[in-house]
């Protein structure tokens, strides 16, 4: 499998990422984000968390402009999958390629922990390793993760079961407690957890593995 | 510009004694210009000169095998096998802090990561040491919303893991907040950059953000004390911009890559002056710098302002004339400035020049060289009041005001604003003693720990010195980690007063002593003086950061307490009570003498939990709060009771040091006891894990409601 992972000149998990990928067995490239298309044959990109061009302004505002985000919107229009996490979430609403934004945190702290989540779908690539509504623990660290949607996007992701993992106790203030979600064909993810922050005994927990090793398996190669 | 003319007044407000300009004048044969009396008083402040400290710190132990590069440079370089090698440094930023805390702590963590990437290492832990005052002080609230903030705001943008630290509060930082930041950072040890320029007519390159006013004067704000003008002072506090920071790591990082870099400098404190003077003073050069070329973000700035400004995320390189080309590629592939700004000259000088006149023209050597350096006169701090009756208390109770407290109620509303755990390495994060990093890729892992206890070094500062190292050894120990070497980061109040000079003269030599017998060196270290306002001290603060080595997971001691563990002590238990966290925090007394170290014992004990790893389960070092404490700790964290033989207060709350609080099955415990009757170590079975109750010699409360109060606490009182 072909993973890129997208580095801004602030992003700073785009290492950790790179690794998780790698474990699953993935062959990953690290595209910059100057650069203005993708590699070819590429199977999944990832977003990775940090503070893209320092999100002074709105979070992930400015990386929703760059040239590579371009091709990211592209690639992920024509059916390509596509995980962004943290930092990756946040462009990715930004770029409207998932509904909904990430407002500051309710408590208004920087908040870095370890989380439970419940796994709220498995009907995708990303969740298919868990099942239903299995309990999950993975790492957060973010400022800006309360995600916000209005009724109607939200009651479409009800629906149409595009939620991937709520939060067992909301640390942000998500609306439904929605810590991840699916675009609608179900190949592009946003989730404020770092699943990349937990795939080895020495992070103190592996349930971000699982994830990885069903986005290198069950993503066929183009 | 007309400048103004050289005053009393003008050197006076340069915090120069009237002694020193005379020195200036002999030394430059005329009287100075205002941008050169700026340039000295910028070189020959306590901050950057250490006139006060020099003698005293000459004395600490800084070699050994293991040590690549002791102090001297941005920071201390320490092998760890394999060609690898960890560059660390503490460094504080008290006054900018308490002045303006959210900027004041995100610069203090911006500073000590540049002195770590400057040496070539990628930063990838980070600590700080935070003393607060009382909690009601009106300031103390928004001093420790500020500081946090303004640390997890600029190392969390960075992406360094903040993986331990503390937080004290007393009623003597009320006037001068403490803020010690730590970094560490990992490179090849073959691959470490100094700051010695080498070569004659060598391009003087200025790398990062642009020089505006910020800062103008700020090391020499840092060397005095603070009165009622203190609001006045916040233009001289530097704003910080981690996003460019994260920028200037990576592209100093691939130019060191590329071999263009014959030496670099952060420019801290005295930005350009201090960065300039230090590359020429060590390469025996001097230094010729066109202002013009700086690249400037404020218009008409003055040659003075220039030389003084503490603008962030800026470095001085010299660099190889033929990689140029290379190098200006890199800086604009990361969007920072990159303009060469001067060159190397075979004379002794350092030459100032802006819209082609000259604004200073100084012998080089000797802004550094000839620094004054005072045998500051100092009091031996005398003993300590003996202690006074303790009366027996209830164990819970006193355990419930100890976690009540804010010293010692567990800190997450602090720690969960830092980002612990990027750069997935983390394998320990913060809130249970040492961090604990992975090195990348290897078996190997790193452990760190800040560590002192100003109460014992305000009583008996060479004993304090002492416990504060020993302290340190001791949390590296009880993960498994084998010390490798330390940093200093010495806050004292004013020296020229004597008794304070005595504390500082007594806690180094305590730190010198308990260093060289526990093996620990001092490599890097930084000293902050002056910390007074109105005239009152903070307490002696002399933080000490350590490092350990974990060569392979099988060292790690890492794991929690379980149901019928046997709860062990390993050293001798006196019940030293004198000035401990129990009289401060339930009697509010201060009585009493530091506890005496032992340093042999310490190395004995350390060695000990070393070689029989394999029968520990879970350890914790025992200091503040005893073993009452520490038992409480290691059962809350695993979410099971404890059950301590004891009902005397001043063995469940003595803080006897040389000790441990060891958690194995009954096995382990039989095989601990044998092998620490032959090695000559004291060991003793103190009580067992187990139930759902915290019972102290027969009193007890459910753990679930201590453990309540303990986590909520600290949020009760700040959040």
């Amino acid at each position: 499998m072909k993973a890129a992972v997208i580095v801004y000149p602030g992003s700073n998990c785009d290492r950790d990422l790179a690794v998780a990928f790698e474990r699953a067995g993935a062959e990953v490239t690290k595209v910059w984000h100057k650069d203005t298309a993708l590699p070819a044959g590429l199977d999944i990109v990832g977003v990775p968390g940090g503070f893209s061009y320092g999100d002074y302004l709105r979070c992930g505002a400015i990386a929703a402009q760059s040239p590579i985000t371009r091709a990211v919107i592209d690639f992920t229009h024509a059916g390509g999958h596509a995980i962004g996490i943290c930092n990756g979430f946040q462009v990715l609403t930004e770029t409207k390629v998932l509904p909904g934004a990430l407002m500051r945190n309710a408590g208004l702290k920087f908040i870095c922990k370890t989380a439970g989540l419940r796994v709220a779908t498995t009907d995708s690539v990303f969740t298919r390793a868990y099942d239903d509504g299995q309990v999950i623990h993975l790492p957060v660290a973010h400022h800006d993760g309360n995600y916000v949607a209005d009724p109607d996007t939200l009651k479409a992701l009800q629906d149409q079961d595009r939620i991937a993992f709520t939060y067992t106790d909301n640390p942000n203030g998500s609306v439904a407690d929605i810590a991840g979600v699916l675009s609608e064909n179900r190949r592009v993810l946003g989730l404020m957890p770092h699943p990349e922050r937990a795939v080895d005994a020495a992070h103190g927990g592996t349930d971000g593995a699982a994830m990885f090793r069903a986005i290198a398996g069950l993503v066929a190669p183009a | 510009m007309q400048e103004p003319e050289i005053t009393e007044d003008l050197i006076a407000a340069h915090g120069l004694t009237p002694d020193e300009y005379q020195r200036i004048v002999q030394i430059i044969g005329r009287a100075p210009n205002f941008t050169e009396l700026g340039i000295f008083s910028a070189m020959w402040n306590e901050h950057c000169s250490y006139k006060s400290s020099k003698k005293w710190l000459r004395t600490l132990p800084t070699d050994g095998p293991q040590v690549i590069c002791g102090p001297g440079e941005n920071a201390g370089v320490v092998d760890i096998g394999d060609g690898q090698a960890v560059v660390f440094k503490m460094e504080s930023h008290n006054h900018p802090s308490y002045i303006e805390p959210y900027q004041g702590a995100a610069t203090g963590v911006g500073g000590i990561l540049r002195d770590v990437f400057t040496m070539g290492a990628r930063p990838i832990a980070a600590m700080n040491s935070l003393s607060f005052g009382e909690k009601d002080h009106p300031k103390t609230r928004q001093l420790v919303h500020g500081v946090v903030e303004g640390i997890g705001g600029y190392g969390n943008c960075f992406g360094v893991p903040t993986v331990g630290g503390e937080t004290r509060f007393h009623a003597a930082y009320n006037g001068n907040c403490l803020v010690n930041a730590f970094a560490a950072g990992l490179a090849d040890a073959d691959a470490i950059f100094y700051s010695a320029a080498s070569g004659v007519g060598m391009p003087v390159v200025y790398l990062g953000a642009k020089t505006g006013r910020d800062g103008v004067g700020g090391a020499t704000m840092a060397s005095a004390e603070f009165d009622e003008t203190i609001e006045e002072k916040r233009p001289t506090v530097q704003v910080g911009d981690p996003f460019t920071e994260k920028r200037l790591l990576e592209a100093c990082l691939e130019l060191m890559a590329s071999g263009a870099v014959i030496s670099i400098q952060d420019m801290g404190a005295a930005g350009l002056t201090c960065s300039a003077v230090e590359m020429g003073d060590k390469g025996g050069l001097g230094i010729r710098l066109n202002l013009d070329a700086v690249p400037q973000r404020e218009d008409a700035m003055t040659a003075y302002e220039m030389m003084l400004s503490e603008s962030q995320e800026r470095m001085l390189m010299v660099l190889k004339p033929e990689k140029e080309d290379a190098a200006r590629a890199i800086f604009e592939k990361w969007d920072l400035d990159f303009a060469v700004v001067g060159e190397t000259i075979a004379e002794d000088r350092f030459l100032i020049v802006q819209g082609n006149e000259t604004r200073a023209d100084l012998p080089l050597s000797e802004l550094s060289s000839a620094a004054p350096e005072y045998d500051r006169p100092w009091a031996e701090t005398p003993p300590a009041e003996p202690l006074a009756d303790v009366p027996q208390i209830d164990p819970i109770d006193a355990l419930k005001a100890l976690i009540g407290s804010p010293n010692y109620a567990a800190k997450q509303w602090v720690y969960e604003q830092y980002d612990s755990m990027v750069m997935a390495d983390t394998v320990r994060g913060p809130g249970r003693g040492a961090g604990i990093v992975r090195v990348h890729d290897t078996g190997k892992m790193l452990a760190f720990t800040s560590d002192v206890t100003p109460r014992y070094v305000r009583a008996n500062p060479k004993e304090g010195g002492k416990q504060a190292v020993a302290e340190a050894y001791r949390n590296l120990t009880a993960v498994g980690a084998k010390p490798l070497a330390a940093t200093d980061n010495l806050n004292f109040g004013n020296p020229e007063k004597p008794e304070i000079m005595g504390q500082l003269v007594g806690a180094i030599k305590g730190i010198g002593a308990a260093c060289a017998a526990l093996d620990m060196p001092i490599v890097s270290g930084n000293v902050s003086l002056y910390n007074e306002t109105d005239g009152v001290a903070i307490l002696p603060t002399p933080t000490i950061g350590a490092v350990g080595l974990i060569p392979d997971e099988d060292a790690l001691i890492d794991g929690q307490v379980r149901e019928g563990h046997v709860a062990l002590v390993v050293g001798e238990t006196a019940g030293h009570l004198g000035q401990s966290a129990l009289l401060a925090e339930v009697f509010n007394r201060a009585d009493g003498d530091a506890p005496p170290v032992d340093l042999d014992a310490e190395r004995r004990n350390g060695d000990f939990i070393r070689a029989r790893r394999d029968w520990i389960t879970a350890c914790t070092d025992l200091s503040d709060g005893g073993l009452a404490l520490a038992a409480f700790e290691l059962a809350e964290a695993a979410g099971v009771g404890v059950v301590l033989h004891s009902a005397e207060t001043h063995e469940l709350f003595g803080e006897d040091q040389g000790r441990y609080l060891v958690a194995c099955n009954f096995d382990q415990a039989e095989a601990l006891m044998v092998a620490a009757g032959r090695a000559g170590v004291h060991i003793e079975t103190v009580g067992r894990f187990g139930g759902q109750d915290v019972n102290y010699g027969g009193v007890s409360a459910p753990l679930e409601e201590l453990s309540a109060l303990y986590r909520t606490r600290f949020q009760d009182m700040f959040g």
